[in-house]
C-alpha cells in the first residue's frame, strides 16, 4: 500500500509539471509531503490515497487554497464535515457502500439477522459502524453480533462459531481482502450457512484467488464497472504502451481526477482556486469512470458502487 | 595463517548461501503458480558473507585483545577534543545559532524534517534517563508519547483546550502513567521488567484503537489545533517554523535536565543502583523511591513530546504508537549509547535526518539498523559516543607516601 | 449455558493452545538454558512458515501429491529454521554470555527487526496467500462444523512433538546434559558436558519446533506475511510465562490455557479485545507470580 501523490505546478504556458511525492499511507508522512508541496507551488492535488492521511493532509492544503482531488479516500467526513472545502473526489464514500450493502442484504437476500464483522482497521470499522446505524434505521432486520477481529491472529474459529451461535443468515464484514478470505474459509469449513457482504477492500480477484471455491456466492460491493467505456479503454490501452504493466487499483479514478482537473485549469484559464471549483462544480467531464461534475460538498455525481458476487471465480456485477 | 582465514571465511560464506538459499533466490507466486529464480542473489550473498565473516572474526579478535589490554580504563583516558572546556561553549553557542536560523533558509519540508528529528531527541533522551541512566529495559515507550499525544487531542477535542494548556498536564500524565507502572514492576528483573512494559505499550495502544467512543479508535482524531501565538492567526509555513522552536526549546531543555540530572544526587542513586542494588541498600539509598522517580522523569518527556507531536500532525491514530516505534526509540539509545546525551543525538541525526538525504539508504534503513543494534552489542556496547562518568580526584598526601 | 457452544469453543482454545505451546517450547527451553529471552524466536516461526510457502510452490509446479508437499514442506522447513536458529545464536547470543542481561536482549531485539526487514527485503511487505497444504480427512466428516481436519492435525502432531521431546529430555544422553547445563551450567561444564553443544542443540530443536507451527499455521488460516512472527511469539511467550518459564510441561498447560482464555473470552464476552486478555494476563503473571502456574519460584540470587 503505497500514497503516490501527484500534483502539478502550473506554469507559464499552460504547462503542467509533475511533482511526486510519497506518504507510505502515514499521517505524519502525509503532513511533511503535504508541507512540501505546498512550499513547492502546487496548486493541484491528485491524492492522497488513505483517508487518514489524507485527514491528516487536508487542512495544509485548505489553509493555502489548493484543490485536492483523491482518487481512493473514501471516508464519508472529508466530504461531510464541510471542513474540507478544497477538498474533491473521483470515488463514492465508504457510507454510499454499506446503505448498498444493507440494502441489499434486506431488500434482496432477505436477511433477518446480520451479523456485522469488522477488522478494527480505520476503513473496516467506518463500514461496520454505517452499516450497523443503516440497519438500526432501517428496523426491517436485527444485529445479532457486531465485533472486530484480529487481523494477523492465528486462528478465528472462536469468532466464526459465535456467528453460528448468534444465529445469524448473513455476515457483513468491513475489512480487506486477507482477513475475509480466512473468515469465509473458516465459514466454510465449520459448515455455517450465512451469506457473506462485503467491501470494496474485497473486491479484489487477489481474494478469489486465496479463497478457492470457498469465495463462490461471497457478495462485495465495489465501483461501478466502468470497463465497457470507450475511453476507460483508452486509458488502460495509454498506460500499456507507456509502462509496459496492466495499471494498479485506482487507477481509473486517478485518470478521471487528472482529466477532471486538467479540465478545471483549461476552462478556468488559471490557477486560482475559486475559479477552477467553479468548473468542478458545473462542467460535466468524460472519464474513464464515467461522466461526471462535483456536487457542493466534493463528492462526485454520477460515481457509484454496485454489488458484484463471486460465480465460477469471477466478481460479476449483479444488475 | 592466510590460508586458513581464507577456508573459513569460504566456509561461512557456503553455508549462508545454502542457509539463505530458499528466501533469498526463490520467489514464489502461489496465485498464478509461477516461480521466480533470482540467481544473482546469491552470489550477493555469497561475496557478502565471505567478507562480512572476515571482519567478524578481526573484530572479534580486537575485542579480546582489548578486553585483554584493558587496564580499566572504563569512562577514564583522554578527554575528547569536544568535551575539554575550550572547546565545548563555542561549539555549543554555534550549533545554537546554527539550529535558530535554519527554519528561515530552508524550506517548510525540511523544517518539518527537523521537527521530527527534535522530538527523536526528545524521545531518545527521556528513555535515556530510564535505560542508560537507570539500566530498566524498557520496550513499551511509545505508550507514554500516545499519552502525551492523545491528551492533547482529547482535552483539545471535547474542550477545546489551548496548546499551552494542556503541554503541562501531558507530561504530567505521561510522569504519573510512569510511576503508576514502576509500583508494581520494580522488584522484577531486567528481563521481565522490559516485558511487562512491552505488555503495557500494547495494552495502551489496543484500549486506544478499541474504544472507539472516546478516542475514536483506528480512526483517530482529526483537527487538533495547532498552538497559538496570542491569538494571532499563522500561515502554515509560519506556524510550522513556530512549532520547531517550540520543539526545538523544549528539545534544548530536555538535553539540559538530562545532563544536569546525572550529577544530581538522583542520578547518582540511579547509576549506583543500575551497577548494585544490594550495595546501594547497604549505603541507605532508597531504592523504590529512586526507581519511581527515573521511571516518572524518564517518561514525562515522552508526554511532552506527544503533547508537540499531536499539534504538529493535527491529525493522531494509534498507528504512530506500535511497539515498532518504541523499538526506533530503543535503537536510537542504543547505537547513540546508553546513558550519553550526545549519543541520543547522533543516533537521532542516524535515524531521521540521513533516510532523508539519502534516498538510497530509506531503504535499507530498518535492515541496516536492526543490524547495528545487534553488532552494537556485541562490539561496543557503550554506543557510538559512549557515556562517562564524572571523575573526581582526590588528593591525600598519606595514600601516597604509604605507596598504595 | 449452551453445551455444545461451550464445547466449540473449547475446541478452537485447543487448536490455538497448541499452536501456542509448540511455539513456547522454544522460548521455555533457550530460557531455561541461557536464561535468555530469545526475542527473535517469532521471526524463526515466521521464516518458517515462508520456507514452507516455497517449498510448497517447488513441489507444487512438479505436480507432487498434497500429503507429500506437506511432509516435505514440514521437514525442509524444519531443517532450515534449525540452520536459523543454530546461526542466529552464534552470531547475537554467543558473543554476549558474560555480558549481563539487557544486552542480550537488546541484540535479540535488534535480531527480530532485522529478519523481519531481511524477509521484507528478499520476498514482500505483502500478505502472501499460502496454500492449503492439509488434505480433508474422511473420518472427520461428520464432525467438521466444530473440529475440521486442520485443527485435528495441529493438535495431535503438538501432542506427539511434545510427548517426543519429553521423552528426549528425559531419557538421552543430550537430554541429560541439557537438564545439568539448565541447572548449573558451571558445574556441568566442570563434569565434561559441552555447553557450547547444548545451546546449539536447544536452539536447534526449539527453531524446529517452530518452524512446524509456522507451516501448519499458515496453511490453516492460509496466509503469511513478514509481521506474523511478532504477535505468535508475544502470545507464545505470553504462554511460557504463564506455565513457568524455563519448565516444559509448564509451556504446554500455558499454551492451552492461553489458548482456551482467549477463546472463551472472545467467545462469551468479546473479539475487540482478544489481545488485550492476553497481554492482562502477560504482565498480570509477571508482576504477581513470575514462577507461573508450575514453576517453583527462584530464589533471585543476590
Amino acid at each position: 500500500m503505497k500514497g503516490k501523490i501527484s500534483s502539478f505546478v502550473v506554469a507559464g504556458g499552460k504547462q503542467i509539471e509533475l511533482v511526486v511525492q510519497d506518504d507510505q499511507c502515514k499521517p505524519e508522512l502525509a503532513t511533511n509531503a503535504a508541507t512540501k508541496l505546498v512550499s513547492d507551488g502546487a496548486k493541484v492535488v491528485i491524492g492522497h490515497i488513505c483517508s487518514g492521511a489524507t485527514k491528516a493532509a487536508l487542512p495544509i492544503y485548505t489553509e493555502a487554497k489548493v484543490m485536492v482531488i483523491s482518487p481512493s479516500a473514501t471516508n464519508p467526513e472529508l466530504t461531510q464535515s464541510g471542513q474540507y472545502p478544497t477538498f474533491f473526489r473521483t470515488i463514492a464514500s465508504d457510507d454510499a457502500q454499506a446503505k448498498l450493502g444493507v440494502d441489499f442484504a434486506i431488500g434482496k437476500l432477505g436477511a433477518k439477522k446480520i451479523a456485522v464483522l469488522h477488522d478494527k482497521g480505520d476503513y473496516g470499522k467506518g463500514y461496520a459502524e454505517f452499516a450497523k446505524k443503516f440497519i438500526e434505521e432501517g428496523g426491517k432486520a436485527q444485529i445479532v453480533l457486531f465485533e472486530g477481529i484480529t487481523p494477523g491472529a492465528v486462528d478465528y474459529s472462536a469468532v466464526v462459531q459465535k456467528i453460528r451461535q448468534s444465529g445469524a443468515d448473513t455476515v457483513m464484514f468491513g475489512g480487506y481482502h486477507p482477513e475475509a478470505s480466512k473468515l469465509v474459509s473458516q465459514i466454510k469449513k465449520k459448515r455455517i450457512e450465512v451469506h457473506f457482504i462485503s467491501d470494496d477492500g474485497v473486491k479484489d480477484d487477489t481474494f478469489i484467488k486465496v479463497a478457492g471455491k470457498d469465495a463462490e456466492g461471497v457478495y462485495a460491493s465495489g465501483p461501478k464497472d466502468v470497463s465497457g467505456l470507450a475511453l476507460n479503454k483508452q486509458a488502460i490501452e495509454a498506460h500499456k504502451a507507456m509502462f509496459g504493466t496492466d495499471p494498479g487499483a485506482f487507477f481509473d479514478s486517478a485518470y478521471a481526477a487528472m482529466l477532471a482537473a486538467v479540465n478545471a485549469v483549461a476552462k478556468a484559464g488559471s490557477t486560482d482556486f475559486d475559479a477552477m471549483a467553479k468548473v468542478m462544480r458545473s462542467e460535466k467531464v468524460d472519464t474513464p469512470v464515467g461522466t461526471i461534475k462535483f456536487d457542493a460538498r466534493g463528492d462526485a455525481e454520477g460515481v457509484g458502487f454496485s454489488m458484484y458476487r463471486v460465480q465460477n471465480g469471477k466478481y460479476v456485477e449483479m444488475k | 595463517m592466510v590460508a586458513r582465514e581464507f577456508l573459513k571465511s569460504l566456509g561461512v560464506s557456503l553455508w549462508f548461501m545454502v542457509l539463505t538459499f530458499p528466501l533469498v533466490v526463490v520467489r514464489v507466486n502461489t496465485i498464478e503458480n509461477t516461480i521466480q529464480w533470482r540467481w544473482v542473489n546469491l552470489a550477493v550473498v555469497g561475496v557478502g558473507a565471505f567478507v562480512l565473516s572476515a571482519l567478524w572474526r578481526w573484530a572479534l579478535a580486537r575485542r579480546e585483545n582489548m578486553q585483554r589490554s584493558a587496564d580499566a580504563r572504563g569512562g577514564r583516558g583522554a578527554l575528547r577534543p569536544w568535551e575539554s572546556a575550550a572547546w565545548v561553549r563555542p561549539l555549543g553557542a554555534g550549533l545554537l545559532v546554527i539550529f535558530l536560523a535554519i527554519p528561515w533558509f530552508v524550506s517548510t519540508y525540511q523544517t518539518n524534517i527537523l521537527i521530527s528529528f527534535f522530538l527523536y531527541v526528545m524521545l531518545g533522551i527521556g528513555l535515556n534517563i530510564v535505560v542508560g541512566v537507570a539500566g530498566l529495559l524498557f520496550l513499551g515507550y511509545a505508550a507514554f508519547y500516545a499519552i502525551g499525544a492523545y491528551a492533547y487531542a482529547l482535552l483539545n477535542h471535547y474542550f477545546g483546550w489551548g496548546f499551552w494548556t494542556v503541554l503541562p498536564i501531558g507530561g504530567v500524565l505521561a510522569a504519573v502513567a510512569g510511576v503508576l507502572l514502576a509500583f508494581p514492576v520494580l522488584r522484577l528483573r531486567g528481563d521481565y521488567l522490559a516485558i511487562v512494559t512491552l505488555g503495557f505499550g500494547e495494552i495502551v495502544r489496543l484500549v486506544l484503537e478499541n474504544w472507539s467512543a472516546l478516542t475514536g479508535g483506528p480512526s483517530g482524531i482529526s483537527n487538533i489545533d495547532r498552538p497559538g501565538l496570542f491569538g494571532q492567526e499563522m500561515t502554515v509555513a509560519g506556524t510550522n517554523i513556530y512549532i520547531y522552536y517550540i520543539v526545538f526549546v523544549a528539545a534544548v531543555l530536555t538535553l539540559v535536565v538530562a545532563e544536569r540530572l546525572k550529577d544530581s544526587r538522583v542520578g547518582r542513586a540511579l547509576q549506583a543502583l543500575r551497577e548494585d542494588e544490594v550495595a546501594c541498600q547497604a549505603m541507605g539509598i532508597d531504592r523504590v523511591t529512586v526507581k519511581l522517580m527515573a521511571f516518572g522523569l524518564g517518561t514525562a518527556w515522552a508526554g511532552f513530546a506527544g503533547v508537540i507531536f499531536a499539534a504538529k500532525t493535527t491529525f493522531i491514530n494509534p498507528a504512530s504508537f506500535t511497539f515498532f516505534e518504541s523499538a526506533i526509540i530503543l535503537s536510537i539509545v542504543v547505537l547513540g549509547g546508553m546513558g550519553s546525551n550526545w549519543g541520543v543525538i547522533l543516533g537521532a541525526a542516524f535515524l531521521v535526518l540521513l533516510p532523508e538525504y539519502m534516498r538510497a539508504f530509506s531503504e535499507y534503513r530498518m535492515i541496516l539498523f536492526a543490524a547495528a543494534m545487534v553488532l552494537m552489542m556485541v562490539f561496543r556496547p557503550q554506543g557510538m559516543i559512549p557515556a562517562r562518568s564524572k571523575q573526581y580526584r582526590i588528593v591525600d598526601r598519606e595514600l601516597e607516601l604509604s605507596g598504595e | 449455558m449452551d453445551v455444545q457452544y461451550f464445547f466449540e469453543l473449547f475446541l478452537s482454545g485447543l487448536t490455538r493452545g497448541s499452536i501456542y505451546a509448540l511455539i513456547a517450547i522454544g522460548y521455555t527451553m533457550v530460557y531455561g538454558i541461557i536464561e535468555l529471552i530469545n526475542f527473535a524466536h517469532g521471526e524463526i516461526y515466521m521464516i518458517g512458515a515462508f520456507t514452507g510457502l516455497i517449498v510448497a510452490g517447488i513441489l507444487g509446479t512438479m505436480g507432487f501429491p498434497l500429503p507429500a508437499i506437506l511432509v516435505l514442506a514440514v521437514l525442509v522447513s524444519m531443517i532450515y529454521c534449525a540452520g536459523y536458529g543454530y546461526t542466529i545464536e552464534k552470531i547475537a547470543y554467543k558473543p554476549l554470555r558474560q555480558a549481563g542481561r539487557l544486552s542480550p536482549l537488546i541484540s535479540a531485539i535488534g535480531m527480530s527487526l532485522f529478519l523481519q526487514n531481511y524477509v521484507i527485503l528478499v520476498q514482500t511487505s505483502d500478505f502472501v496467500p499460502f496454500p492449503s497444504l492439509i488434505p480433508e480427512f474422511a473420518f472427520l466428516e461428520p464432525i467438521a462444523h466444530i473440529f475440521a481436519s486442520s485443527d485435528f492435525l495441529i493438535v495431535v502432531v503438538s501432542a506427539v512433538l511434545m510427548a517426543g521431546l519429553t521423552l528426549f529430555i528425559k531419557y538421552t544422553k543430550m537430554g541429560k546434559a541439557m537438564r545439568a547445563t539448565a541447572q548449573n551450567r558451571k558445574m556441568a561444564m566442570l563434569l565434561g558436558v559441552d555447553a557450547d553443544r547444548v545451546i546449539s542443540v536447544t536452539f536447534i530443536i526449539g527453531s524446529a519446533l517452530a518452524a512446524v507451527g509456522g507451516v501448519l499455521i499458515a496453511s490453516h488460516v492460509g496466509m503469511v506475511n513478514f509481521a506474523v512472527g511478532f504477535l505468535a511469539g508475544i502470545k507464545a511467550f505470553t504462554a511460557a510465562v504463564l506455565g513457568g518459564i524455563g519448565s516444559l510441561p509448564g509451556a504446554m498447560l500455558g499454551g492451552l490455557f492461553l489458548g482456551l482464555s482467549e477463546s472463551f473470552g472472545a467467545g462469551y464476552i468479546s473479539s475487540d479485545y482478544e489481545d488485550v486478555f492476553a497481554f492482562s494476563l502477560l504482565v498480570i503473571f509477571l508482576i504477581f507470580r513470575p514462577s507461573g502456574i508450575m514453576g517453583k519460584a527462584k530464589v533471585e540470587k543476590v
